[in-house]
């Protein structure tokens, strides 16, 4: 075991499955020699080489095409995009080809890479630096989506979104990248993609988040319970597929839903995720199902980002809502 | 060498045979043996026959959009003749007559543009990718391919084509970068037939030539008459050795002309004339391949007849077979979405397989036998 950031335990899932795999290769704006603007992959060069951890020219459609092309071809490609908010440049690759190149030669190439990309808000970054993008990708069929709450987490989704033999889009919430250390395996292990994580067993409300917003929500439940209000938190951790099950049994049992995420609200996940709830639990439920999103505007700049964030005053507020409801 | 030979800049463009079909250029007549030659000039017919034929179809109701090709065979059979069977295809969607050179049958060709994914699905050991629709993508998809090819040792080298009007898109230029930039085995040739669907070639870019693009990448590029099949040969030849040896990208401008439309979809008479195709017509590839062949005495004007009429029964007979050929499944149809399906998808293909056995069995039925009476009309 060793202690990490979940930035650093991202560094060490990479490091591992490139040192079992030859195939697998790393690359993006700066993800060479620096090791990336965030230096994720700090180190990889010196210890790979260049043909296999390089730095690109600024070329979103580039490295995302190209590592389709890798992927067809035989290799491994784990590509960056510098910021969630430059995806867009590479966008028609994502859309048109990414998810699509299995179903449209039926099976004849898969697209076997991971696509990582810093996500979110949170770190006074600027404009187009600080977006939750997760729904673009999830409305695509053919791709998975992961992001992970915690360097555990973190490590074990490395391994499974390297080792699948799809695409997987990788989002580092970037607000938490150094927030906290947590005691990691140093040998490999898998933290399988499709499965939520029941943070904490609870009775009155169920609550779903991911990303940065799992540690808001932790805060948040612990100014309840004084309140004696029971919460069980579920980290979604796979946005596609997703564990529609987890959060359904736990709904049924607790008879509130409560979505957090930061994207804006029209069509954020929260929309699927309350969907499928009340296709599989509507007879459960005692309160509507709720969420709490980012509003429908643009991500603010730095100085009035915080009223885009869900912080835990707000969370706290709206699970009361919820556990006071009376038709 | 012919490439370094010839300056895009300069607008110097490389041809072996004339319209006519003599040689123009005896320095550079590629050496090809009798087998190949006449496998070309098969496979040029082939996708000539199959196209008009396509068109045809298309015409009677019975195809969908198909995106023609006649014109622009020599541009695409002379490079693929000069590949290594492991060399990778990268096609644009115009690529008819270089997919079918490359493996691709024409019955899997039929069968895409009748509107059927399997037909994408090529042999094992066809390295092609399937048709790429969205302009310029298939630029980085190369690039991957080639570099793949270059870090893992493969000794492939990737052909991408793109048209003309492909040549203003962003991608074009960011897949030519990446496989600059790492030296990577691609050849990427432009088949610039003089129009981006209405949009003449001097209306998309101020560039003399589209070859010389490939000075800014610091790569070669050469323009080549695209409707001589030698020529063509001749300087994909060059780019792969050069590409094999770790010399890197080049740059292949092949100036042709799309005789027919972009599509059916589209009425080419709007934006152009008459005079103007005819002055094309008598630069037909195919036209000026076959005097070269009789002229070398592998071929006669016999054996040409008995090969329209054997290949027009082919054509016909295939695509009897593609018109008779099965929709695809409801698996085919759902379970190519993941290696590994979600538990969720596999769960609505089996709600919506049920809901076409039970609910609706009977509006089903109805269905099939319009399908019946459909094809008994035709």
């Amino acid at each position: 075991m060793a202690e990490m950031t979940l930035l650093q335990a991202i560094n060490a899932a990479l490091a591992e499955q490139m040192r079992k795999d030859k195939t697998v290769v790393v690359f993006g704006e700066d993800a060479g020699f620096e090791g990336g603007v965030f230096r994720v992959t700090k180190g990889l060069q010196q210890e790979f080489g260049g043909d296999c951890v390089f730095d690109t020219p600024i070329s979103e459609a580039g490295i995302i095409g190209s590592a389709i092309g890798m992927a067809v071809n035989g290799l491994k490609p784990v590509a960056e995009m510098q910021f969630e908010g430059f995806m867009f440049n590479g966008f028609n690759q994502i859309a048109v080809h990414m998810g699509r190149m299995r179903n449209r030669s039926r099976g004849k190439y898969s697209v076997p890479m991971v696509l990582r990309m810093p996500w979110g808000g949170g770190i006074r970054a600027l404009e187009h630096h600080s977006e939750a993008v997760e729904s673009f990708i999830a409305h695509i069929p053919g791709i998975k989506i992961v992001i992970p709450s915690t360097p555990y987490d973190a490590k074990g989704l490395m391994a499974a979104a390297i080792q699948d033999p799809d695409p997987v889009v990788y989002f580092e919430p970037k607000k938490i990248y150094r927030a906290f250390k947590q005691e990691v395996p140093e040998t490999e292990y898998i933290v399988p993609i499709g499965k939520a994580k029941i943070v904490q067993p609870g009775e009155h409300v169920t609550v779903v988040a991911w990303g940065s917003m799992v540690r808001e929500v932790q805060t948040a439940i612990k100014s309840l319970e004084k309140d004696n209000i029971s919460v069980e938190l579920i980290d979604l951790r796979t946005i596609v597929p997703m564990d529609t099950e987890t959060i359904v049994n736990s709904v049924r049992k607790t008879g509130r839903l409560l979505v957090v995420h930061e994207a804006v609200r029209t069509l954020g996940f929260a929309s699927e995720i309350i969907t499928r709830v009340t296709e599989n639990a509507f007879l459960n439920l005692e309160a509507p199902p709720a969420r709490l999103t980012g509003f429908d505007i643009a991500v603010p700049l730095p100085r009035g980002e915080h009223h885009q964030m869900p912080d835990p005053k707000r969370i706290a507020h709206e699970i009361k809502k919820l556990v006071n409801y009376k038709v | 060498m012919i490439i370094s030979k010839y300056d895009p800049l300069k607008q110097e463009q490389f041809q072996v045979l004339d319209s006519e079909g003599k040689v123009v250029n005896p320095e550079y007549e590629p050496n090809i043996d009798a087998k190949t030659l006449l496998h070309m000039y098969r496979t040029m017919m082939l996708a000539r026959v199959a196209d008009i034929k396509a068109l045809q179809y298309q015409r009677q109701g019975r195809m969908l959009t198909y995106a023609p090709v006649q014109g622009q065979e020599a541009a695409q059979v002379g490079p693929m003749a000069a590949l290594e069977k492991q060399d990778w295809l990268a096609p644009a969607f115009r690529e008819f007559a270089a997919m079918l050179y490359k493996g691709v049958t024409l019955e899997q060709l039929y069968l895409y543009w009748y509107g059927n994914e399997i037909g994408s699905k090529f042999d094992e050991g066809v390295n092609v990718l399937p048709v790429n629709i969205p302009i310029g993508s298939q630029i980085n998809h190369a690039s991957g391919l080639a570099y793949a090819s270059k870090v893992l040792n493969k000794n492939e080298v990737v052909v991408t084509y793109i048209g003309d009007g492909g040549t203003s898109h962003g991608e074009f230029y960011e897949g030519m970068n990446f496989a600059s930039v790492f030296n990577s085995p691609m050849i990427a040739i432009i088949q610039n037939n003089q129009y981006a669907i209405s949009t003449p070639r001097r209306k998309a870019t101020k560039a003399a030539t589209l070859a010389q693009k490939a000075v800014a990448f610091g790569i070669p590029g050469i323009q080549v008459d695209g409707n001589d099949v030698l020529a063509m040969y001749a300087v994909v030849k060059e780019a792969a050795e050069r590409a094999r040896k770790g010399e890197g990208p080049t740059l292949i401008e092949a100036y042709t002309y799309r005789i027919g439309p972009h599509t059916t979809s589209d009425d080419p008479t709007i934006y152009r004339k008459d005079e103007e195709v005819e002055e094309w017509r008598q630069k037909d590839p195919i036209k000026r391949f076959k005097a070269y062949l009789i002229g070398k005495k592998l071929w006669s004007k016999d054996q040409d007849a008995a090969l329209a009429t054997e290949l027009e029964t082919f054509v016909t007979e295939t695509f009897k077979r593609v018109e008779n050929s099965d929709n695809p499944s409801i698996d085919d149809v759902f379970d190519y979405t993941f290696v590994n399906n979600p538990v969720e998808l596999m769960e609505e293909k089996e709600k919506y397989k049920k809901y076409l056995k039970t609910t609706f069995l009977s509006s089903l039925k109805e269905t099939s036998k319009a399908n019946v009476a459909m094809k008994e009309d035709k």
